[in-house]
């Protein structure tokens, strides 16, 4: 098992390096960095000095090593647009993002399992394909407008909901969450459930065919002629062998419902790390952008190597293979 | 009546879109404890109909119209779906075909069978497992004390099975069904399992119904045997007399289907026809021209290699190395050895039939004559001149069209999407042996013609026909290219026995009329023995005989070949 996770630690580090040098590329040779950070009336030679300073004139591979030397030691460099440090920048606006992100992908989880589990054993039953109908719209709507939606019918028309904004947070160290006032819970309903419900129907068809397969294989028929107690046949045998593929997809949902809460963000004015980015491409902040590119790709490796690992957990049939010794 | 179980007038329907569909009409049997009843019957028989209906589990939309069925003397059509359930296990079991699939994978062997005996009875855990464990020792698993903790990938397939089997027994059932139980397994290890089963069948007085279309198995171990067909009851009665002297025309045209073990024919006879053919409009479609005797001359027009002394095929000190390296591996992981060290002549106009079990790399033979399997040493000749290891032997290379292949599974070896127009006309427009398309289209109606389909099929695509039409088709495939060495993997496997005998009836006309040598791989050693003049027995990727065929059946002289012969089932000892 140790070789197994090395060996995709290794592959995770390739990885890492191509984005890297993607986003060096970005950084570098999307316009002139110089050219972006001065004024018009600076002087040729004040600009030629600056691009000295900055070590632009060096060779290209130095620049790259000096940009992965000052990633890795955690120095990201300063915005464009407002002078501060990127590093910082990101870390205040993470919470705000991996809490919308766990809760909505907690939302699909705890309705999406359980209503998979029922579609599939009630198959064509009524309610069954009422849920089914439902969720086909759901996949259907794209998520703007399912959260312009919401916020016209639980904040304009009923005014239940804040609409905008975390509302009131506390600072747990740099951490600031929203879980800890009703203000910050209810800002956060609207957002994770834009978020949360197309996540929802994906996972919710996921586990229903998949269970259905599942409950169609001799091992789950031989459990049935044994007379095993139907709920053991439904929870015990079938529903943990669905689960196999379906916490891949669920793992690399997690790293997409991160990366692309840009949208859902930007409806709800939610400050986290999707709405700096757009505020980023607006003011062509190209250094954040480089940044935020490999933050992005960091969590989709790490949640990657999670969900490997968890397989290892799951099925015997890899933890115990001669393989993976 | 039989004081175990009863089954009279039983009836199962299934709506469809069409109407309704009698999956089984009328069937009557009993059985008495102690008891193995064999259903024997071809695909479409409703034998696993007749298993379903007894434990109650007929897949939807399918219901019972008419019949009972009594286990001791009560009816069980009149139980509650939850009575049901709490009977299955407790008095009637299961066992499935393939035991790859019929375990939970992520469930230990301790974890599966102790839920199941406490579902049946009120014990604690360790008494669970203490039966547990004693039921595995009595069905042969060696160390199961600590074995009954590995999960079921840890188990060899024979192994397997005898879990199952302890699975299915652990709650002391009256009766257990299996439906084909051995067919998965080779024939070693049937004989094991079916072994088992005999001596449950006495020691726990428990009642079999035994679900086979191999009517070996049902000569080796049933008391008593009914044959089906088309869901209908042909014959029953005890084994010995149904098999013996069957009554039924049925009965009579199996058992003639059935390739003999102990003689070669020179053809199957007597074979099952479907209704006799009418000359529908289907079989009046005639392209212009076109008929077996074109297809016969066309065929043997091409241009005949100049006789040829030596053998068509010999293979010398051949290997094959299959390495199980990931990408990112840093020691050298030393490779499996599929084949080793394999010396085999294939002589002009003879069939060469190569034996072995699963595993034995008989397929990996026939992947490295044809060039789709790269070997790692020895070499190859055909018809004298060096024959290049996989992809080295370039497309243009004459062997390309002179070695052909009928691969054992004829629904994944026919492109579904293509019409057989298509796909027979393909190595013709390929290997340029005709290039103009009204004369392509004449030539794929005469082989079809050559290979007893009508002609009109050309225009249908793959899934409108069934597995021995589709395996005639792959025939016709392999024909038109004009090979001198035909390879055959388990080209029968995948098919009923009448079928089977269609099929190796027409390879041994089609090996006559055009002189082919053939390469003809079966793990069925009656198979072989109907179809080879000579013979190779493959073990672990060895060569441990070979020999001219009939010396070989009467007189094997290596200890494996002697053991895989005695342990095939036969009907000698009933049909003397």
């Amino acid at each position: 098992m140790i070789a197994f996770i090395l060996r995709r630690l290794l592959q995770s580090i390739f990885v890492m390096l191509a984005v890297s040098l993607l986003a060096f590329l970005l950084f570098r040779y999307v316009g002139d960095p110089v050219a972006v950070m001065v004024g018009q009336e600076t002087s040729i030679e004040d600009q030629e000095r600056l691009r000295e300073q900055l070590g632009l004139n060096d060779p290209v591979w130095t620049q790259y090593t000096r940009f992965l030397g000052n990633l890795v030691t955690g120095d990201f460099g300063f915005s464009y647009r407002t002078r501060q440090p990127i590093g910082e920048m990101i870390l205040s606006r993470m919470p705000a993002t991996l809490e919308l992100g766990f809760v909505s992908l907690l939302i699909s989880l705890i309705v999406g399992i359980p209503a998979g589990i029922y579609t599939a054993l009630k198959n064509d039953g009524v309610i069954a394909n009422a849920i089914l109908i439902t969720t086909l719209i759901g996949v259907s709507i794209p998520t703007f407008v399912i959260g312009i939606f919401l916020i016209y019918l639980f904040g304009v028309q009923l005014g239940w909901l804040p609409t905008f904004g975390r509302g009131d947070t506390v600072a747990i160290g740099w951490w600031t969450t929203n879980f800890l006032t009703v203000d910050g819970l209810r800002a956060l309903i609207l957002p994770a459930l834009t978020l949360g419900i197309y996540q929802l129907t994906l996972t919710m068809r996921l586990v229903r065919s998949e269970m259905q397969d599942v409950m169609n294989t001799d091992f789950i028929k031989f459990a049935v002629a044994r007379g095993i107690d139907y709920r053991s046949v439904h929870y015990r045998h079938a529903l943990r062998n669905s689960m196999v593929p379906v916490v891949t997809i669920i793992g690399l949902q997690f790293g997409g419902i991160i990366a692309f809460s840009i949208v859902t963000e930007s409806v709800f004015q939610w400050p986290g790390m999707g709405l700096l980015f757009l505020d980023s491409i607006k003011f062509v902040d190209i250094p954040v952008m480089s940044v935020y590119l490999v933050i992005i790709a960091l969590i989709f490796v790490v949640i990657n190597l999670i969900v490997d690992i968890l397989y290892f957990v799951i099925d015997p049939r890899v933890r115990l293979s001669p393989e993976a010794g | 009546m039989g004081s175990l179980l009863s089954v009279t007038d039983l009836t199962v329907e299934y709506p469809t879109r069409f109407g309704v569909f009698t999956a089984i009409e009328r069937i009557n049997l009993s059985l008495e404890p102690g008891e193995i009843h064999g259903l024997v019957g071809e695909s479409g028989a409703g034998k696993s109909t007749i298993g379903a209906a007894i434990i109650g589990l007929i897949a939807a939309p399918g219901y019972i119209a008419n019949g009972d069925v009594k286990l001791h003397g009560e009816s069980l059509r009149s139980l509650s779906a939850d009575a049901y359930h709490k009977l299955r296990g407790a008095k009637i079991s299961m066992i499935f075909q393939d035991p790859q699939t019929s375990l939970n994978p992520l469930l230990t062997i301790e974890d599966q069978m102790v839920e199941t005996i406490r579902q049946h009875s009120d014990v604690s855990y360790s008494e669970a497992r203490a039966q547990a464990l004693a039921l595995l020792e009595e069905t042969g698993i060696r160390d199961a004390q600590s074995r009954m903790s590995e999960y079921p990938h840890q188990f060899s397939g024979g192994m397997r099975q005898r879990v199952v089997i302890a699975l299915a027994l652990c709650t002391n059932p009256d009766l257990i069904i299996a439906d084909e139980p051995t067919t998965a397994l080779d024939v070693s290890i049937q004989k094991q399992i079916l072994a088992l089963i005999r001596e449950l069948a006495q020691t726990r007085k428990v009642g079999f119904i035994l679900i086979t279309h191999d009517i070996g198995v049902i000569a080796e171990i049933t008391d008593s045997v009914t044959v089906l067909r088309g869901g209908k009851l042909m014959e029953t009665g005890k084994t010995a007399q149904v098999l013996g002297t069957p009554q039924h025309e049925y009965t009579k045209a199996l058992m003639a289907a059935v390739p003999r073990l102990d003689k070669r024919l020179d053809r199957f006879s007597n074979i099952l026809q479907d209704e006799p053919d009418l000359p529908t409009p289907e079989l009046l479609w005639k392209v212009e021209g076109a008929s077996d005797t074109f297809a016969t001359d066309w065929l043997l027009r091409g241009e005949r290699q100049a006789a040829h002394d030596g053998p068509v095929l010999s293979v010398r000190d051949l290997e094959v190395t299959f390495n199980a390296s990931g990408t990112f591996s840093w020691r050298k992981s030393e490779g499996f050895k599929a084949l080793k060290n394999i010396n085999l002549d294939v002589m002009p106009g003879q069939v060469m039939g190569v034996i072995g079990e699963s595993g034995s790399g008989k397929s990996t033979l026939a992947k490295a004559i044809v060039g789709l399997v790269r070997p790692s040493a020895g070499q190859m000749q055909f018809n004298g001149a060096p024959l290049p290891y996989g992809r080295d032997r370039g497309r243009n290379h004459a062997a390309r069209r002179k070695i052909q292949m009928v691969f054992q599974d004829p629904y994944s070896s026919l492109n579904n999407r293509r019409k057989i127009e298509d796909i027979i006309g393909e190595p013709i427009r390929f290997f340029g042996l005709a290039d103009d398309r009204a004369e392509r289209r004449k030539i794929v109606a005469s082989v079809l013609d050559l290979v007893e389909m009508p002609q009109r099929a050309m225009l249908k695509y793959p899934h409108q026909f069934s597995g021995g039409q589709r395996q005639r088709i792959a025939v016709a495939r392999a024909l038109v290219a004009r090979p001198e060495f035909l390879i055959c993997d388990e080209p029968t496997s995948a098919l009923d026995v009448s079928i089977q005998a269609q099929i190796l009836n027409l390879l041994k006309d089609l090996q006559g009329k055009f002189g082919l040598s053939i390469l003809f791989i079966s793990h069925n050693l009656a198979v072989v023995r109907q179809m080879s003049d000579q013979v190779a027995v493959l073990k672990n990727g060895e060569l441990v005989e070979t020999g001219a065929a009939d010396a070989f059946f009467e007189a094997p002289q290596h200890a494996y070949s002697k053991l895989l012969l005695s342990e095939t089932p036969s009907l000698a000892s009933i049909a003397a």
